[in-house]
């Protein structure tokens, strides 16, 4: 099995695509008639909320084709997806903070829907490595992580549907047909942010399972050259170990 | 609330992208060191397989005259 096939490509496609997002972002994409030059954060905060979204689905998806077929592949796949997602998430939180702070003049703000349960989606999440960090025998971890994948995964959805027919305050329904309605330029930023966003975020799933299968095939190789006694005992991971 | 000035919207503009630039540089650093780490247990793992090579070869050497 090979994780890493096409990482180079894949490398080359998330620099070109970025680069050539915050190009237009920034000499090509007018200001907003409303919000003025921080409205350009919008091409960077909403992409990373999407992918982050997208990305905990996809970790659900992995964790019931785990659940299926009792591959481990699809347990790291599920691990990987959930791991970037979070990190994603922290991102779309600070970097939608400081937009608010700038837009609204707080930080936060508790009464909007929108981000109370983006932050709610993310605690969620921040709870489902204590979780495999709990379970020691990697099985029932893989079992276990997975069903939470799922369940979470379910969510990330039904949440975003909730919000969207929630009343909201101050923050802005993007993707409608209604309130999100952007000029062609403006649009075509945003796209080529969110397909660079997206490129991104697969480029470095790719990458991290390269890492994870090449460090454990070599602790496989390392244990029939040297045997157990020249390893160290495993130690308790939130990852997985071992396909 | 109004848009804010130019001058006051580019350092927010400014963070927001710089924040999202250095969790991407924090993530690499991490997977750059575990990389690190995977280049030396490759080296041990030559070392393990030259003595071993080195071993082996060892009874060929010693043959009677």
């Amino acid at each position: 099995m090979v994780f890493g096939r096409g990482l180079r490509a894949l490398s080359i496609a998330s620099v070109v695509l970025l680069t050539s997002a915050f190009a237009l972002v920034f000499f090509y994409a007018p200001n907003d008639a409303d919000q003025g030059f921080v409205q350009k954060i919008f091409y960077l905060h909403v992409p990373v909320a999407i992918v982050a979204l997208c990305g905990f689905v996809a970790g659900g998806v992995y964790g019931l084709r785990y659940l299926r077929s009792g591959d481990r592949a699809h347990d790291l796949r599920s691990y990987v997806a959930i791991h970037l997602s979070l990190i994603m998430a922290v991102a779309a939180l600070v970097t939608g903070s400081i937009w608010a702070k700038a837009s609204w003049g707080h930080w936060w703000v508790w009464e909007e829907p929108t981000l109370v349960s983006f932050l709610i989606v993310f605690l969620l999440y921040a709870c489902y490595q204590p979780l495999r960090f709990s379970i020691e025998d990697p099985e029932r971890q893989a079992r276990y992580a997975a069903v939470f994948a799922v369940i979470a995964g379910a969510f990330v959805p039904l949440n975003f549907m909730a919000v969207r027919m929630a009343e909201s305050l101050t923050h802005p329904r993007v993707l409608s047909t209604t309130g999100g309605a952007m000029p062609g330029d403006m649009r075509l930023t945003f796209l080529l942010s969110l397909a660079g966003m997206t490129c991104l975020f697969v480029t470095l799933c790719k990458y991290e399972l390269a890492s994870k299968h090449a460090s454990m095939q070599l602790r496989a190789l390392k244990r029939r050259l040297a045997g157990d006694d020249g390893l160290a005992p495993l130690q308790r991971s939130a990852a997985p170990q071992h396909l | 609330m109004p848009a804010l000035p130019l001058d006051d919207a580019g350092p927010y503009v400014a963070a927001a992208y710089l924040v999202f630039l250095g969790l991407l540089l924090v993530y690499l650093a991490i997977m750059a060191t575990k990389l690190g780490r995977i280049s030396r247990e490759i080296d041990e793992l030559s070392r393990i397989a030259e003595r071993r090579a080195a071993a082996r070869e060892e009874p060929r050497d010693r043959e009677p005259v």
